[in-house]
């Protein structure tokens, strides 16, 4: 049994066949997860300036170009291990540099609230075990978890939910479009318009307490019915829902506040975002975009978006993370004028423009470690597959050593 | 999956009987649960029915490939999210610790199983849909969202 690195559920029931140092079929596991665990086609080989280089030469160069950075940044995570994590925090702290990763795009907002502790959370094993009524809310888990639903929240049978989902839990999907995840949900999906998270919160919220919505009330006054009655209930935020209320997510605290029964939990993608998230907060008390000084500052500005705009970096460390494939395309320009550190398995858009190329193990499968599940739970990656690849963990060791 | 009638219409319509069934509406109804081949009609065979034949067949093919219980899993449409192998009550009851939790199937005795990313159905007599006392299941249709399960 090994533990599937393709997204946040980190599924740790997964058979291999392995063959000739790598895996050759994958049993248990998603099409996401089995894709991932297969490994990639293209392995990353050490470059300096897009010409070959060996590995010592990279690290000393890669340590070089940090060293002498004025305003350094490092930058992804969401794909490495938590030991991997702490080091590129005490690599930051070293280096006086910005640390930041893809939370600061994704559900990093939710998570701070989630471990600043103003929403009630619960496991996914809770939920498994108690949960009755389950609402998608801008998520469609289906697709970016595709076990979520199989494995943790509709149809498994748990503790006090014996007859699963065909009596004795109901999933509720709230979303702009009809999705894989709503199609599961049925007579259950509420469409809502484009940014109408907010309103429909308010009707909710409105509807909870008495007050008859304004638009289609029916179906309000039931939904507020059925999250009433639930003995355990549980959001899932998905991202759709973050973006829409990312300026005013005190009104979804609220409607937490108004449902005791019920727990929020942020559908994370990446397999270990919120272990940095969970290791940043240990630190500094914030989950990203933060600078080490002579302590850490936290602003808007450290985070790779707006550092990318302002062009207020001078060199980027990207590990765990491609930039060049999620970012839009005007701010990700300027990367191609500054000197790039890319630390990855595989060849990547990013790796194709970076200054310097490392190749690093593949966590889970060639390197082992831990990794932190959506939930909060802390998840054992075993390295099955013998190899010669550094892990980063080992790389950032190096890199600090050198400096 | 095409329907009784639209195989019906296809036929020669003689009521000829030299199939074995007492009429070309019978006939398309073996056709239909994959009891008689094209073949067995024999004046479809003849020249002036070639047209119709052809489009027969081609109407047949996507049920070629089922399995005894006229299961069809599209392996290109499967995204492996194991929704199928958690809801079918065979599963359940074979593996109710394994499979029926949510969990990997921990015994050979489950139909669906998840490999490379793919469902794959062994097992198949076990089916509800299978055998003398048969019921007609949806419990791995309803939770697959993509549509990669279809009986015919």
């Amino acid at each position: 049994m090994i533990t599937c690195t393709g997204c946040s559920l980190l599924c740790d029931d997964i058979d291999v066949v392995i063959e000739n140092h790598r895996i050759k079929e994958v049993r248990n596991a998603c099409r996401r997860g089995a894709a991932k665990l297969k490994g990639c086609r293209n392995r990353l080989r050490p470059s300096i300036d897009q010409t070959p280089a060996d590995i010592d030469t990279s690290i000393k160069r890669a340590a070089l170009i940090l060293k002498n950075a004025r305003s350094p940044m490092l930058y992804g995570w969401s794909n490495s291990t938590c030991e991997a994590q702490s080091n590129g925090i005490k690599l930051a702290k070293k280096l006086n540099a910005i640390i930041d990763d893809t939370s600061s795009f994704c559900q990093g907002l939710l998570i701070e609230k989630v471990l600043k502790k103003k929403f009630r959370a619960c496991s996914l094993d809770d939920v498994k075990n108690k949960a009755d009524v389950l609402v998608y809310w801008g998520s469609d888990a289906q697709d970016s978890q595709p076990r979520h639903l199989s494995r943790f929240s509709y149809f498994p049978r748990g503790e006090s939910r014996q007859r699963g989902y065909e009596e004795d839990r109901i999933a509720i999907a709230i979303d702009v479009r009809e999705s894989n995840t709503a199609k599961i949900c049925k007579g259950h999906f509420y469409r809502i318009p484009l940014k109408g998270d907010r309103e429909f919160i308010l009707s909710l919220t409105g509807a909870l307490s008495g007050k008859v919505p304004k638009h289609d009330a029916k179906r309000i006054l039931e939904l507020a019915d059925i999250m009433k009655k639930a003995e355990f209930g549980a959001i899932f935020v998905g991202i759709g829902l973050t973006y829409s209320i990312k300026d005013d997510v005190d009104i979804l605290v609220a409607l937490g506040d108004m449902l005791p029964n019920f727990h929020i939990l942020p559908m994370v993608g990446h397999y270990n975002m919120r272990g940095f998230n969970e290791a940043l907060f240990k630190e500094t008390g914030f989950v990203n975009r933060v600078r080490f000084d002579s302590t850490a500052v936290h602003e808007n500005k450290y985070a790779i978006v707006e550092a990318l705009k302002q062009k207020s970096i001078d060199a980027l460390l990207v590990t765990g993370s491609d930039p060049l494939s999620c970012l839009p395309g005007s701010m990700i320009s300027y990367l191609a004028s500054i000197p790039v550190i890319c630390i990855d398995p595989c060849v990547t858009l990013t790796s194709k423009i970076s200054k310097i190329t490392i190749p690093s193990a593949v966590s889970g499968i060639e390197s082992g470690g831990s990794a932190v599940r959506m939930d909060g739970k802390v998840i054992e990656l075993s390295g099955i597959v013998e190899n010669n690849y550094l892990a980063d963990t080992e790389i950032l060791s190096r890199i600090m050593e050198e400096l | 999956m095409p329907t009784v009638m639209e195989l019906y219409k296809l036929l020669p319509k003689t009521n000829c009987k030299k199939c074995g069934e007492s009429t070309c509406m019978a006939f398309a109804v073996a056709l239909l649960s994959r009891k008689k081949k094209v073949s067995e009609c024999t004046p479809i065979i003849e020249e002036m029915f070639k047209k119709d034949r052809e489009k027969l067949e081609s109407l047949l093919l996507p049920s070629s490939g089922a399995g005894e219980t006229g299961m069809i899993v599209h392996t290109e449409l499967c995204t492996g999210c194991s929704n199928c192998v958690v809801a079918c009550p065979v599963d359940v009851a074979n593996d109710p610790r394994g499979a029926g939790t949510g969990g990997a199937p921990t015994n050979d005795k489950v139909i669906f199983r998840v490999v490379d990313g793919k469902v794959v159905a062994s097992n198949i007599k076990e089916c509800r849909r299978f055998g003398k006392n048969r019921v007609l299941c949806y419990a791995c249709i309803d939770p697959c969202p993509t549509g990669a399960i279809e009986f015919v």
